[in-house]
C-alpha cells in the first residue's frame, strides 16, 4: 500500500491505495464521493469524468497514485455549500437535461471543462466535446440545450430544431 | 486487474533503470494500457509511470526546422501547441478519441502501441518523421513493423518524435463511431521533394505507405490523378465494421478527399 495525498474539491484528502487502485475507486470507496459514476469501466461512457488539475479525465482510466499532489474536482464540489446548484447544474434542471441521471455527473463535469476553455461554444462544438459522454436516456438534445443555456446563449432556436 | 507496484521516475534515466527488470512495463497516459490491464491481457508486476518525466514533454522547433514533440506529450498539448507550426498534425491530435482521452493519452504511448487503427502512426509515417528513443533514432519507415509491432526493444522508450514540416498536409478520418478510432484514415503530406501518403485502419500489417499514390501525386497534386488507382482488398482487415474490400476502397476515397482538402 502507498499513501496518496491530493486535494479534492478544495479539501485535503489522503488514503492508502494499491498500485492498481483507480482514481474513481479512491473517490467512491475511500472518500465516499459516490457522485462520480462508473458506467462502463472501459473508458467509453464518460460517467466517471472528473477534473484533475483543471482537465477533464476519465477517473476509471487513471490510477489513484497518478493523482498524487493533484487538484481533483468532482460533481460533489459543483454546488455551493448550502446546496445551491451551479449554473450548469441549474441549466440541466431547467432544460430537462437528464432523465435517469446516471450520465449527469460526467456530463456536468465535461460541460464545465468545455465552458472554461470555450465560454460561448456553438452547438456543433458542444456536441463534438461530448463525444466521450454517453447518455442512454435523453437523446442528447436537452443536454446540449442546457449547456448552451449555461453559457448564457439564447436557446429558443434550439427548441425549434 | 492484478495488482502491481507503481514507480514514478522523474527522469528518462531513472525510468530506463526501473524498466531493466523483466516484469516491468512503462505506462504513459494509460488510455490503452489500463483497459488492457483490466482485461488481464498484460500482467506487469511493476508499472513505470512516465507521466512525471518533464524532459519527455513539450513541443518545440529545433535548429533544423524539425518539430520535436516529447513522447510524453498529450494529444491535447499537441493539438494546441503544434497548431502554429504543423496544422495538419495538430488537427489529427485534436480529433483523437474524446477530450478526456486526449488529456491523458500521449504521442509516445500511441506509437509504441501501434494499434492498426491508431491516428498518430499515419502522421509519423506520412511525415517521414524520426522516432527518438533513449538509445537511438529510428526512421519512421523502419519503425512500424506490423500490427502492434514496432522496432522498439524491450524496455526501450520513445522519448521524442522529430517531424519534418510539410508545405501542406491533411488527415482524413472516417470515424468508427463506437470506438471513435478511425475505421480508415489517410494522412497526406506534401513536401518540396514529393508527396507521402500513409494509410491507417486498413491493413492487417498496420499503417502503410501507398506508394503508387505518392508517385502519382508527386507528379501532379490533384485528386483526379488518383482516379484509376486502386488498393488490393486482400491483406486488409475484415471485421463486422467492414470487409477488406470496403476498407481498401475507403482508403482511396479518404486519400482523394485529403488531396482535395489541401488543394482547395
Ligand atoms: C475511448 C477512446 C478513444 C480513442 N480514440 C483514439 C483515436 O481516435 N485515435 C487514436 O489514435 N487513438 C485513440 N485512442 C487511444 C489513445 O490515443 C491512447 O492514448 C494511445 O493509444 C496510447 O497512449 P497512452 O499514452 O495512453 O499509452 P499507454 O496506454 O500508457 O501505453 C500504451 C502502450 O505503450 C507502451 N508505452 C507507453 N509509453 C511509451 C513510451 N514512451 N515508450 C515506449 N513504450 C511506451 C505501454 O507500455 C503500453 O504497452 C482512444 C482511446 C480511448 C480510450
Ligand atoms: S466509467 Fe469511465 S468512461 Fe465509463
Ligand atoms: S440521463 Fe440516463 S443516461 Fe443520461
Amino acid at each position: 500500500m502507498t499513501q496518496v495525498k491530493m486535494t479534492v474539491n478544495g479539501k485535503p484528502a489522503s488514503g492508502d491505495v494499491e498500485g492498481r487502485t483507480l482514481l474513481v475507486q479512491f473517490l467512491r470507496e475511500d472518500l465516499g464521493l459516490t457522485g462520480t459514476h462508473v458506467g462502463c469501466d472501459t473508458s467509453q461512457c464518460g460517467a466517471c469524468v472528473v477534473h484533475v488539475n483543471g482537465q477533464a479525465v476519465k477517473a476509471c482510466t487513471m490510477l489513484a497514485i497518478e493523482a498524487e499532489g493533484a487538484e481533483v474536482a468532482t460533481i460533489e464540489g459543483q454546488a455551493a455549500a448550502d446546496g445551491t446548484l451551479n449554473t450548469i447544474q441549474q441549466a440541466f434542471q431547467d432544460h430537462h437535461g437528464l432523465q435517469c441521471g446516471f450520465c449527469t455527473p460526467g456530463m456536468v463535469m465535461s460541460a464545465a471543462a468545455l465552458l472554461k476553455d470555450n465560454p460561448k461554444p456553438t452547438v456543433a462544438e458542444v456536441r463534438h466535446y461530448l463525444d466521450g459522454n454517453i447518455c442512454r436516456c435523453t437523446g442528447y438534445h436537452n443536454i446540449v440545450k442546457a449547456i448552451m443555456a449555461a453559457s448564457g446563449q439564447d436557446v429558443a432556436a434550439i427548441a425549434a430544431e | 486487474m492484478y495488482n502491481f507496484d507503481v514507480e514514478r521516475p522523474a527522469t528518462i534515466a531513472q525510468a530506463v533503470k526501473a524498466l531493466s527488470t523483466e516484469e516491468a512495463q512503462p505506462m504513459s497516459g494509460g488510455q490503452t494500457l489500463i483497459p488492457t490491464l483490466k482485461a488481464r491481457l498484460a500482467m506487469p508486476s511493476v508499472l513505470v509511470s512516465l507521466s512525471g518525466i518533464d524532459e519527455m514533454k513539450g513541443v518545440r522547433k529545433n535548429d533544423d526546422g524539425l518539430l520535436c514533440i516529447g513522447g510524453g506529450t498529450t494529444h491535447t498539448t499537441v493539438a494546441t501547441e503544434a497548431a502554429a507550426h504543423y496544422p495538419g498534425l495538430a488537427e489529427l491530435a485534436a480529433r483523437i478519441g474524446d477530450p478526456a482521452v486526449r488529456n491523458r493519452g500521449t504521442l509516445g504511448g500511441s506509437i509504441a502501441n501501434n494499434d492498426p487503427s491508431a491516428c498518430y502512426p499515419a502522421a509519423v509515417l506520412g511525415s517521414g518523421a524520426t522516432v527518438v528513443t533513449n538509445s537511438r533514432e529510428i526512421a519512421a519507415d523502419d519503425y512500424f513493423l506490423g500490427m502492434f509491432e514496432t522496432a522498439l526493444h524491450e524496455g526501450e522508450l520513445v522519448t521524442e518524435v522529430k517531424f519534418p514540416i510539410p508545405q501542406a498536409s491533411h488527415y482524413e478520418k472516417h470515424l468508427q463511431p463506437a470506438s471513435r478510432f478511425p475505421l480508415v484514415a489517410v494522412f497526406v503530406a506534401k513536401f518540396e521533394e514529393g508527396v507521402r501518403v500513409a494509410v491507417t485502419g486498413a491493413s492487417e500489417s498496420g499503417v502503410f505507405r501507398w506508394t503508387e499514390a505518392e508517385e502519382a501525386l508527386s507528379g501532379s497534386f490533384k485528386s483526379d490523378t488518383l482516379k484509376d488507382l486502386t488498393l488490393d482488398g486482400s491483406g486488409m482487415i475484415s471485421d463486422l465494421h467492414g470487409s477488406g474490400a470496403y476498407r481498401a476502397h475507403l482508403a482511396t476515397v479518404m486519400t482523394r478527399r485529403a488531396v482535395d482538402a489541401i488543394s482547395d
